[in-house]
């Protein structure tokens, strides 16, 4: 596992290039919502087993968009926070040591 | 770290989340409910195995180096954090990638069968993301497929191809093949009338694995800059973990 770390110009790119390719099909691609490709999924179903009924439905379902964006936000945010926490403590250590 | 570092930070952060947030929330695992009780059954036998021995190895993992835990957590994070993140695609609909690679490059594809299937049921249970009869399907593709197929690319590149191309191609194909499996597992419950199972693996394939190649590509290079970041500051469990020579 021993290489030579990128050098942030490369780091600075590579982080663009994820940034492009989550635009770049907003601004290139019109009339649609990006809706999850599980809806489209399900809407394939459908269509090839019309007679096919869901045989169960999920325990809880967020009431509506807003509070499915708030679990998502809040799922986002807690990984983000431990990983966050991770790479801070790693710093403290790092500097413990040199000091 | 100087002030204005750390509010070019906070700066940073704010406009990622923005421009990851501000996405209408969908999900893309297999639905509550949308595999008939047989198939449903069949993918909790196959994906069994695969948690029994992933439980043994996580407690081995712990007991053996204790070292490791943090790191541990950030892989789960890891998976998290992706899972959440709904990305716009060139189909015009949305998938989200899943973070599975990097922990089964980390740790092995066991013990990351348990961290995606942790992260699945999660999703199920509060999000509505994904079902729990559908949770043996959605963890095999994403918990067991997608993590050994990072693990094994990772195994027969390493040290063969730059560091980086490995770690890229790794998650990258970790996340397509997850979906591919996806796609299959619907195909092989939902043949199509006329096409029949090959008709409707064409047509799941476009719908998961087409909107996931850019979201792969998006992964791999996430996976690669995490990667990076961890050899400067994780340097001691990267080598313990490579001295402890990660088995499948």
């Amino acid at each position: 596992m021993n290489a030579q770390p990128l050098s942030w110009p490369v780091v600075i790119i590579l982080g663009l290039i994820v940034i492009a390719l989550t635009i770049t099909p907003l601004l290139v691609i019109g009339g649609t919502e990006f809706g999850g490709a599980d809806v489209a999924a399900e809407e394939a179903v459908t269509a090839i087993n019309p007679d096919y009924e869901p045989w169960a439905t999920p325990l809880f379902e967020p009431p509506g968009s807003e509070t499915e964006s708030l679990l998502f936000a809040l799922q986002a945010g807690l990984g983000a926070g431990v990983i966050g926490y991770f790479f801070g403590w790693q710093h403290g250590r790092r500097q413990r040591r040199d000091r | 770290m100087k002030r204005w570092q750390r509010w070019l930070i906070v700066c940073v952060g704010a406009v990622l989340l923005l421009v990851f947030e501000a996405q209408p929330a969908y999900a893309m695992h297999i639905m509550e409910g949308f595999l008939p009780p047989l198939w449903a059954l069949f993918w909790f036998v196959a994906v069994i195995p695969f948690w029994v021995i992933g439980v043994r190895r996580l407690r081995a993992l712990i007991s053996d180096t204790p070292e490791v835990r943090l790191l541990l957590g950030f892989a789960a994070a890891f998976t998290f954090v992706l899972s959440a993140l709904k990305l716009p695609s060139v189909t015009g609909s949305s998938s989200h990638p899943t973070g599975t690679g990097l922990g089964a490059i980390l740790f092995g594809p066991w013990v990351m069968s348990i961290l995606g299937s942790i992260v699945l049921l999660f999703q199920a249970l509060l999000i509505a993301h994904g079902g729990l009869t559908t949770l043996g399907a959605n963890a095999f593709s994403m918990a067991v497929v997608g993590p050994w197929v990072a693990w094994l690319i990772w195994r027969s590149l390493n040290g063969r191809a730059p560091f980086w191309m490995t770690v890229f191609l790794a998650a990258a194909l970790a996340d397509l093949s997850t979906y591919v499996v996806t796609s299959l597992q619907l195909a092989l419950a939902h043949p199509d009338p006329v096409g029949g199972i090959g008709a409707s693996f064409i047509k799941f394939g476009t719908i998961f694995a087409v909107t996931q190649l850019p979201l792969a590509i998006s992964e791999g290079i996430l996976t690669v800059l995490i990667m990076n970041a961890l050899q400067t500051n994780a340097k001691a469990e990267l080598e313990v973990l490579a001295m402890k020579g990660i088995r499948p």
